[in-house]
């Protein structure tokens, strides 16, 4: 009778989940579907799911119009590089906030987290300013420094929350076995740390890679990422939807794959901590 | 799809080899993406025939992305643009703050008398250009024929709000899913307020009087946004608090509107045969008056190049502006796509040609509407500003937005026309006040 019931409920939550899940993606279906559709298919006030006249011409449009490749190059090296520095800095800072912490690392960590809460326009002038000064507008770089800047919070905090779970005694032992406070992090910490700093490497890529106001405000032609590419199909005039979808789906197909292949440590990083 | 990535890896290294070859000056485009930049930058190969010493950058941006973009820089002197897109409203607002060069001597065939008065006038400060038009629109009326004929009715010469409100009546026939009018009802300075803010002068009110005091609460406002409610309710689409321009577009060329009154450039959007299932049934006519009125309040809108002073490479600017708004450009277009794909609206010129005129049947009617635009009095009222569908200060685009909002939910009937006129009336009296006018 139990057993029965809890079939029945295990069927009930299952059913909840798939339809929680398609009306999530749903949005990222339709982008993907209209982008095989020509533009006046596309705004059809009666649209059609699946039987359409399927066509290539978006996408044949984007290519000719823009240089895909060079956005989606700045783009790897954008989030990447702004991961791997995130990572350099938080690893150091998340150990000695989790192992030694002192009398303000709570209210440390809740001020990093408070700078997450400004809007970003609020500073945008003095960082375009900085930018300007130091010649990053329009670079790689710059958006790499900007990008680490402004994900170090969240790359800090999921660090921490991970290594608050590993047993302090296991570095205790490292130590009194003689290992330097550098060979403890890199061979002792490190190690047992991989899968929470691989869901925070993924998490972040995937943050800084979709990142639009930064990465459209503080580039112009050369160091334009995906984001900008995207931006570049919208019109305020004419028809614009399909061609639109198609360089949507360019710019988040290689995430979207990152994203699939990588679903059980960025779910591991997502709900660490949250059950105990 | 693999031949052109090809051809474009191919492409950009030979632009790469090129470039360390010879001493190229690079420039940077900023440009909203509508048809006429897409084939201008499909026409480059053209530009760089004549100047290969000029090599072309585009950054393209959706229109508020843009104007955001493009003012942080500038503002902060960032210098990363050397030619920009901006339109008639941006143009005397950025030229008094000296963010503009003036633009002089644009070559001996620029032909700058050939730029339509009204176009130029509305780009001049201090009694030089500041900007070069690409592209111009005003506003007019589009309609159904067929519709219009069923109906029992004939397009009198100057329509005004009355004969409006009777057909939309007459045409509307929702069991069949026809609209008689579609207007934008989408909030925002650019939007639903454009279109209320010429309709409200064409009914003889005004956004301030000589003292900058606002007039949402005088009786032409009153009747412009009943009027206006009236027509969308009861003749318009459902949904219509969220329509803009595409959204209406898009309901015209499907049959589903009688009437429209929007940009001149969906004239030709909605008379090409393979977008629009109603291409062989529009009509045009001035935008509509009211009852013994000849404002028509119609609007005047151009996209225009400028070169920011912040540039360090005017010249190759210059080169490139006058270039792309040239009398040769307009030849260069006509001979690889046709004439009918030529930039409207800036030229004289063009819209005495022959063969435009032949394959642009709303040539004439946009010529009309262009030229009636008056931007430098855009209201019967004396009004201490100029403009048309905004009011020229900087201020405007926050301002025109926030009443938009309140115009919109009244659209959407969360509040009555009496309470969005009420709060409009506040929000801009609160806002002027803070921004310190009436300024001496």
């Amino acid at each position: 009778m139990a057993r029965e019931a809890s079939k029945g409920h295990k069927a009930a939550v299952t059913v909840l989940a798939w339809g929680v899940a398609l009306l999530i993606f749903f949005p990222i279906l339709w982008t993907f579907l209209i982008s095989f559709k020509t533009e006046g298919e596309a705004i059809n006030s009666h649209p059609s799911f699946l039987f359409f006249e399927w066509t290539l011409e978006n996408y044949e449009t984007v290519n000719q119009r823009s240089d895909y490749l060079a956005h989606f190059w700045n783009s790897v090296v954008i989030s990447l590089g702004s991961t791997v520095l995130g990572l350099i800095i938080a690893v150091p800072a998340a150990w000695s906030m989790a192992f030694v912490p002192g009398k303000r690392t709570k209210d440390l960590l809740m001020w990093m987290l408070s700078t997450k809460m400004l809007p970003a326009v609020g500073v945008l002038v003095p960082i375009y300013l900085l930018a300007r000064d130091a010649g990053l507008l329009d670079t790689k770089t710059g958006l790499v420094i900007v990008l680490t800047m402004v994900n170090l919070p969240i790359i800090v905090w999921m660090l921490y929350t991970y290594f608050k779970e590993i047993p302090g005694e296991i570095l205790e032992a490292a130590r009194m076995d003689g290992a330097t406070l550098s060979s403890e992090i890199l061979y002792v910490l490190t190690p047992m740390a991989v899968p929470g700093i691989a869901s925070t490497l993924l998490l972040n890529v995937i943050l800084a890679w979709n990142e639009s106001f930064w990465t459209l405000n503080l580039t112009a032609a050369s160091a334009a990422p995906l984001t900008a590419f995207i931006a570049s199909y919208s019109s305020p005039e004419g028809l614009f939807y399909a061609k639109l979808s198609a360089a949507s789906t360019m710019a988040i197909a290689p995430i979207m794959i990152l994203g699939w292949f990588s679903q059980k440590q960025l779910v591991r990083g997502l709900t660490f901590g949250a059950v105990k | 799809m693999t031949v052109t990535f090809r051809t474009l890896a191919g492409a950009s290294l030979l632009v790469a080899l090129m470039g360390s070859a010879s001493a190229q000056t690079s420039i940077t485009v900023a440009t909203v993406n509508n048809g006429d930049m897409i084939r201008m930058q499909r026409l480059m190969p053209e530009f760089n025939a004549l100047h290969p010493d000029i090599k072309v950058n585009w950054v393209t941006l959706e229109e508020n992305v843009l104007r955001q973009r493009v003012t942080t820089d500038i503002a902060s002197k960032g210098g990363q643009y050397d030619v920009l897109t901006i339109g008639n409203y941006e143009v005397p607002i950025w030229a008094k703050q000296g963010w503009l060069m003036p633009l002089e001597n644009l070559g001996a065939d620029y032909d700058q008398a050939d730029l339509l008065p009204q176009v130029a006038q509305g780009l001049t400060v201090d009694g030089k250009l500041h900007a070069v038009p690409f592209y111009a629109e005003s506003s007019m009326l589009m309609y159904r024929t067929d519709l219009l004929e069923k109906a029992g009715l004939k397009m009198p010469e100057n329509p005004d709000w009355d004969f409006i409100t009777d057909a939309a009546q007459k045409m509307t026939d929702k069991g069949a899913g026809i609209y008689g009018i579609c207007l934008r009802g989408k909030a925002g300075w650019g939007e639903n307020m454009a279109f209320l803010t010429s309709m409200n002068n064409s009914m003889g009110g005004a956004w301030f009087d000589m003292e900058w005091k606002p007039q949402f609460n005088g009786p032409e406002w009153k009747q412009t946004l009943d009027t206006y409610l009236k027509l969308m309710t009861e003749y318009g689409p459902p949904g219509s608090s969220s329509n803009g321009f595409n959204e209406n577009l898009a309901l015209f060329q499907t049959g589903k509107c009688g009437m429209w009154i929007d940009a001149t450039v969906a004239a030709s959007f909605i008379s090409d045969p393979k977008e629009s299932q109603v291409a062989d049934k529009v009509g045009f006519a001035p935008s509509p008056v009211r009852k013994g009125g000849s404002n028509h309040g119609n609007w005047l809108w151009s996209w225009n190049l400028a070169i920011p002073a912040t540039t360090s490479k005017a010249e190759a600017a210059k080169t490139f502006v006058a270039w792309a708004t040239s009398p040769a450009y307009t030849k260069l277009v006509a001979e690889k796509d046709g004439i009918a794909n030529v930039p409207p609206g800036t030229r004289t010129s063009l819209y005495k040609n022959p063969d435009y005129l032949k394959v642009a049947p709303f040539a004439a009617m946009t010529l009309t509407a262009i030229e009636s635009a008056n931007t430098q009095k855009p209201s019967d009222k004396p009004v201490p500003y100029t403009g048309g569908q905004f009011v020229a200060i900087p201020e405007f685009q926050a301002i025109g937005t926030a009443v938009g909002q309140q115009f919109s939910a009244a659209l959407a009937g969360k509040a009555t026309a009496d309470q969005a006129l009420a709060a409009a009336q506040a929000l801009t009296t609160r806002e002027m006040t803070r921004a310190g006018y009436p300024k001496k």
